[in-house]
């Protein structure tokens, strides 16, 4: 494989790795308060329906963006209901809220523009065009690192450069905020923050939210910047493989970067079977590469490389010492 | 929170919240434009009101009780099993696999054989899973969940590379032998007088039937049973009680998967008579809706498995003769999981009122 073919997957890698590390970001803050979140998937179908309607109908992508967080919102808000309030089953609530998005999604798209559940083609202002990073063309003379910032980290959508920055912010959130103490508190022993008087149902509804305009960042980036509207099951099981990411990255944010890139790429390389062949020397079935990120995650999990351990309270619904 | 009373558990629940969906289900149909009463006539009409409408709300029964009975058994040993998508596509293969390695010279022998392959195929795919979780501590929902994928990418694989017939289009395997054509209701003498021929219904409902008696037998009057729902139940007790979890684990998972896999002599041999790619059409998930809804009782998963029966047919219906897209059948399908799986508490709260209220009296 040489340079220029390698720039060119790492560049595919980049935009398909970025919704899988918004989902990855988002399924953290919830998992670390405690929340177990399978429904990223359906909160991505969800801000991706909405984002790509509203944008069509209004033709301002900010506006189509505003709709997928406020779409993927609405469901977090119902799975808090379900796990904190109602304390229910985390893992049930998850499955069943995936099951509504994809049927209220086709429902909805199907409802406004007839086109078999897709929302129509966006356009000019109704997408999220690329942006050139400054002194792109300039520094491509210089050899390797020149082209590398021209082909792959210039020329995408400011939600990618959002997605990048989303790493060291969660970070810092994370690790250097008093919030962000709290929030890694609640999902390892609720009962010590309660004593300390802070409000769990607060932190862990403050989390899950959080979860939701992560979700709605990245449905609406599949809908309106990597293609140009939105498709039935648009999201193909992009929030399970982000899920396997944030085991993998064992719930902390720069190895979640690392991690969704890492299955971006997978995704990259399943799309060049030919550059895959010529560098192996045999033709790898494009079926194994499709199975590659959940078989890794299968390994991830069963601890053969190395060992990933949940937060402590996770899906322990909290009632409070009356 | 009181105590509502057994039957109100387990009868008035389910129905509240079957009564829930339903209800934000109508809102739906009026909020994109429809009529909510038309489309439950259609429905009934569809899926209840002809012998052919009943022949396809008893096929689609037929697979969702035994993906129903999976997730039950699992369910009973505290384990979740989002797998059975994945078992029952796996099924289909074991049921392909046997049905095309022989001539069938009639079905009463291919029958016993596919039921065999389909189990064991279902099972093998649930014992990774189940494997990893009792020894390595995984996720159990996680790695089920992956499975499926697996499962998906590994049958597109067989049947593109290795099973299709040469000179096939498609990717399917070859038509299986006409000896192993599983006689449909509209075949069987006594019930052809009702159905005619060309419904999907076939002779696998009665072996789901059969499946229920028996997970009854094993789960409620068998030493096994008993383990599994004491383990189930409380596992330092069952534990300390000289259960083994590893043991518990992987039986409660392998029945589920091979009960999971035997959905495919429903549709693969009874119905589409070649393994066809994603053969099992959710009905694995389906099967979590219809635990859930059944309260992982056997007679529960028979009658809900009937409902979503109803529901698939009829959505079907809707589908065709209205504007009302045939994915409504999905909404519903999670809603109800939502409100008896995850909201079961609300409703719980909403109906204790009314039996403080009636002992108060």
């Amino acid at each position: 494989m040489d340079y220029a073919t390698l720039l060119q997957i790492l560049d595919s890698t980049l935009r398909l790795g970025t919704p899988l590390l918004l989902a990855c970001l988002a399924g953290l803050y919830s998992e670390r308060s405690g929340i177990f979140d399978i429904g990223l998937e359906g909160k991505m179908l969800m801000a991706g329906m909405a984002s790509g309607a509203v944008a069509a109908l209004s033709g301002s992508v900010w506006v189509g963006l505003l709709a997928g967080i406020g779409a993927s919102m609405m469901l977090a808000l119902i799975h808090g209901l379900a796990s904190i309030t109602f304390r229910g089953n985390q893992l049930i609530s998850g499955v069943a809220l995936n099951f509504v998005a994809s049927g209220a999604t086709v429902l909805i798209a199907q409802s406004l523009f007839q086109q078999g559940g897709r929302t129509p083609s966006l356009t000019g202002a109704a997408r999220f065009t690329p942006i050139e990073l400054p002194f792109a063309e300039t520094l491509r003379a210089i050899p390797g690192f020149g082209p590398f910032y021209a082909e792959v980290l210039s020329g995408h959508s400011v939600l990618v450069y959002v997605a990048l920055a989303a790493v060291p912010g969660t970070w810092w959130l994370l690790y250097r905020t008093r919030f962000g103490l709290r929030l890694r508190a609640v999902g390892e022993n609720p009962e010590s923050v309660d004593t300390a008087g802070v409000s769990v149902l607060r932190l862990r509804y403050t989390a899950v939210l959080i979860t939701g305009v992560l979700c709605g960042l990245a449905g609406a980036y599949m809908a309106t910047g990597l293609q140009a509207g939105f498709g039935r099951e648009m999201t193909a099981g992009r929030g399970y493989i982000a899920l396997a990411a944030l085991i993998f990255a064992k719930w902390r944010p720069w190895s979640a970067l690392w991690a969704t890139m890492l299955f971006g790429f997978l995704q990259a390389l399943a799309l060049r079977p030919d550059v895959l062949e010529r560098t192996v020397g045999f033709p790898v079935p494009v079926s194994a590469l499709d199975a590659l990120p959940y078989i890794l995650t299968v390994i991830v999990l069963a601890g053969f490389v190395g060992r990933a351990i949940p937060p402590r309270a996770g899906g322990q619904p909290y009632v409070k010492e009356r | 929170m009181d105590k509502l009373p057994r039957w109100a558990d387990l009868v008035l629940v389910p129905l509240i919240s079957l009564a829930l969906a339903a209800a934000i289900s109508a809102l739906v149909i009026l909020a994109i434009g429809g009529d909510p009463v038309e489309a439950v006539t259609i429905m009934v009409n569809g899926a209840l009101g002809s012998p052919y409408g009943w022949g396809y709300t008893l096929y689609y029964a037929t697979s969702f009780i035994f993906t129903g009975l999976g997730v039950a058994v699992a369910y009973h040993a505290g384990q979740f099993n989002i797998g059975g998508e994945g078992q029952a596509q796996l099924g289909g293969l074991g049921v392909a696999l046997v049905c095309l390695a022989a001539p069938w010279p009639h079905w009463s022998l291919a029958l016993p054989a596919a039921i065999l392959g389909a189990g064991v195929f279902g099972a093998a795919w649930a014992a990774v899973p189940a494997w990893l979780a009792a020894k390595r501590g995984s996720h159990i929902v996680i790695t089920t969940i992956m499975f499926n994928y697996i499962a998906a990418a590994l049958i597109v694989y067989l049947l593109v590379e290795v099973l299709r017939p040469a000179g096939q289009m498609d990717p399917a395997t070859a038509r299986f032998p006409a000896g192993a054509s599983l006689p449909t209701f509209g075949e069987i003498p006594g019930l052809a007088a009702i159905f005619s021929k060309n419904v999907p219904a076939n002779v696998t409902f009665f072996v789901a039937v059969f499946a229920c008696w028996a997970v009854w037998l094993l789960l409620w009057r068998s030493r096994l049973g008993y383990e599994i729902r004491a383990f189930g139940k409380s596992e330092p007790a069952a534990r300390y009680a000289g259960i083994s979890p590893t043991k518990m684990i992987m039986v409660s998972m392998l029945i589920s998967g091979g009960l999971s896999g035997m959905m495919a002599i429903n549709n693969v041999m009874g119905e589409a008579e070649r393994l066809l790619q994603n053969s099992a059409e959710g009905a694995g998930f389906i099967g979590i809706a219809v635990a859930l809804m059944g309260r992982n009782h056997p007679v529960g998963i028979f009658l809900a498995a009937i409902l979503f029966g109803f529901l698939y047919q009829g959505g079907a219906e809707l589908g065709l003769w209205t504007t009302i897209p045939i994915e409504l059948r999905l909404l519903l399908q999670g809603l109800v999981i939502l409100f008896t799986g995850a909201l079961d508490t609300m409703v719980r709260m909403m109906l204790a009122p009314f039996f403080r209220a009636r002992r108060a009296a």
